[in-house]
């Protein structure tokens, strides 16, 4: 990955990022020493379980960190340049014109008391200084963009569906031609064929509007359906990260593992999911050495006292001890 | 959400607002039969006086107080009140009970309306402002004020400023509405009226702003937590704006509903502020009609009140139509 992309400078580059939360005196590291790059137009899944902190790396990258997070190590550049990501006033001009963020609208993520073609055309008007005509036709076209008919511009959200509703999401999300779009569980609360539906939409846009998107999910297989590459997180840290078919085909770290025998599969044959055992992770106290070592079934002494770093492996990255004693055999067969 | 769907909406807000008002007056009459007391004993003055038995039937007879109380009197009650008929006062003999309510409406309007203004353009922006800086130094001695208001009887904080400003310090009348001897009409008796309202209307204030603050605070700092203050701030609002474009409107819904309902009482008074002030309004009438026994008038002054409430009611279902696509259909 490194390697292809050190002729280009990457879209998104996130150096070493940690995030902490101050929490009544005590402090919880949300994210720990993240880093990975995101070219233009390439679709990333971020999928880890609740707290793992999915949401706070996409957030951190959108500049829409809560006032009680603190960034305690690293930077966000976005086409080279630094982000302010600390600095709410100063991230200002950059939310929604780099990047925007699809958040779930079937919830309420709409505002109840507004027509959707307004909600639409507010960033046009505010951020791209449009007039109210021009964001309105605007504004219209992104609702044709997304299979709304225009008419339905008028509409209030509680009078659409929840898959309008995510689709409405979608056209705000374009409004300021973004180059990343971030999908915030996008498709979470809908059913299964809007959820195909609006994946489907996303991958169009996607291709269409050569945009980039991280997906965040803890759905691996919305992952599988449309992104081309994977980065899976445990208790803040990202531990392991590469293309969608090699990670499906051939899972490094057991988290990964145990991840993908956990979705059900009819065409298996399997009758009984395994779930994967012991309970999520404590951020206050969190485990020494690898997070998830008291899970792990392929734990080993070294697992407990030492932090597994993020090494390349492959053609992807891996946080594990179990591929870091044989890590130069392993490149050597995949190079 | 067609036209026909408001229509219906508010055809049916009508309805019900119309039924409830005919229910007020009936429990009005029934609330005012079931009290102990003979009213013909009453309008001759009372055990007191020596009657002959010939004088009370007599007296029953010319008030169709002989007849049953259902369906005759009610009905008579009921016809009469449609027609803007509330009977006569026993206490100012011989006055109709509308001519004295709509003599003494004015004086409480103006007490009530004006503390209404000031309360809800200060509790609502302080409310406001506290909830959107929740948490904030401003915020807790809002909160903090307004709840010892809130919980402070109005009445007290009367006698507070009287004692204050007009008994210690003499800057300010602390009853009545104007002056003994004033020319009504002139300018100083404009400016006289204005010093008299000083002290009641700021009593009747302080305790409304409280009320104001409480339901703002909790509307706004409800709104800053929804989800679509978070989508404002991703889309690179500054903070003005998402207050004004996205959190003002929607923490305004319960603020509105409260402020339409209080419009209820600016008709019934504020009846211990008037007591305290000696403010010759609806307030001060319904003392005096209770210390005299006057049925009549407290019966009117209930209907009025109720009936006032209703339609504030009405105005609050409304206005939150307008306000709130959600309930419009």
């Amino acid at each position: 990955m490194t390697n292809s992309s050190q002729d280009k400078a990457p879209l998104l580059d996130v150096n070493c990022l940690s995030v902490d939360y101050g929490l009544k005196g005590v402090s919880l590291r949300a994210i720990d020493r993240v880093s990975f790059a995101l070219q233009a137009g390439e679709a990333v899944g971020l999928v880890g379980e609740s707290g793992s902190g999915k949401t706070t790396t996409a957030m951190a990258i959108a500049g829409l960190l809560s006032p009680n997070a603190r960034v305690s190590s690293g930077e966000v550049r976005y086409r080279g340049s630094r982000l302010p990501i600390d600095d709410d006033a100063a991230m200002r001009p950059h939310r929604w014109c780099e990047t925007s963020v699809v958040f779930q609208g079937a919830m309420n993520a709409l505002n109840p008391v507004h027509r959707i073609i307004k909600q639409i055309a507010e960033p046009c008007m505010l951020k791209l200084g449009m007039s109210r005509g021009e964001a309105t036709a605007r504004a219209r076209e992104l609702l044709g963009l997304v299979g709304i008919p225009t008419d339905r511009g008028s509409a209030y959200p509680h009078e659409l569906s929840g898959g309008m509703r995510q689709r409405v999401m979608i056209a705000m999300a374009l409004a300021c031609r973004p180059s990343i779009v971030i999908g915030d569980e996008p498709t979470t609360a809908l059913d299964v064929i809007t959820q195909a539906q609006i994946l489907k939409l996303l991958g169009e846009l996607r291709s269409r509007l050569s945009l980039a998107l991280i997906l965040i999910t803890h759905d691996l297989s919305v992952v599988a359906e449309c992104c081309d590459r994977v980065m899976i997180m445990y208790a803040g840290r990202i531990v392991e990260d590469g293309t969608v078919a090699e990670i499906f085909a051939q899972p490094k770290h057991p988290y990964t593992r145990l991840l993908i025998e956990s979705i059900p599969n009819p065409a298996s044959g399997k009758k009984m999911i395994r779930p994967i055992p012991g309970d999520p992770p404590n951020l206050v106290n969190r485990p020494s050495g690898c997070a998830f070592h008291p899970r792990c079934p392929s734990a080993m002494g070294v697992c407990g006292t030492e932090v597994p770093s993020l090494d390349q492996f492959g053609r992807g990255r891996v946080a594990c001890h179990l591929h870091r004693s044989s890590r130069g055999d392993k490149v050597a067969v995949h190079a | 959400m067609s036209g026909g769907g408001a229509g219906r909406h508010i055809g049916r807000i009508l309805i019900r607002a119309i039924v409830t008002i005919l229910m007020v007056a009936v429990l009005n009459f029934i609330l005012f039969r079931v009290i102990p007391g003979d009213p013909a004993a009453l309008l001759l003055g009372g055990a007191r006086t020596s009657v002959t038995a010939e004088q009370m039937e007599a007296q029953r007879q010319n008030w169709g107080l002989d007849r049953p109380l259902f369906p005759d009197q009610m009905v008579d009650y009921l016809t009469a009140t449609l027609q803007g008929d509330f009977g006569y006062s026993f206490k100012f003999r011989g006055r109709h009970v509308a001519e004295l309510i709509l003599e003494r409406l004015p004086a409480t309007v103006v007490l009530v309306g004006l503390a209404q203004f000031v309360a809800i353009l200060c509790g609502v922006m302080l409310g406001l402002y506290a909830g959107w800086r929740r948490g904030g130094a401003i915020d807790h001695i809002v909160t903090g004020a307004s709840l010892a208001l809130y919980s402070t009887p109005s009445f007290w904080l009367g006698m507070l400023l009287v004692v204050t400003f007009s008994t210690a310090l003499g800057w300010l009348p602390g009853y009545g509405a104007y002056s003994p001897g004033a020319t009504i009409g002139s300018l100083d008796s404009l400016l006289d009226h204005l010093r008299h309202l000083a002290l009641p209307v700021t009593a009747v204030a302080l305790g409304l702003i409280g009320q104001y603050v409480v339901v703002a605070r909790a509307a706004m700092s409800d709104v800053v937590t929804e989800d679509y203050m978070v989508t404002a701030r991703a889309k690179g609002l500054t903070n003005g704006q998402m207050l004004v474009r996205h959190a003002f409107r929607n923490a305004m819904l319960p603020v509105v509903t409260l402020i339409t309902l209080n419009l209820g009482y600016v008709v019934a008074g504020a009846i211990t502020v008037e007591a305290v002030f000696a403010w010759p309004g609806i307030g001060g009438l319904t003392v005096e009609a209770l210390n005299a026994r006057d049925y009549p008038v407290l019966q009117g002054i209930f209907l009025l009140l109720g009936a006032s409430i209703v339609v504030a009611n009405l105005i609050a279902d409304l206005a939150y139509g307008l306000l709130d696509p959600r309930v419009r259909q």
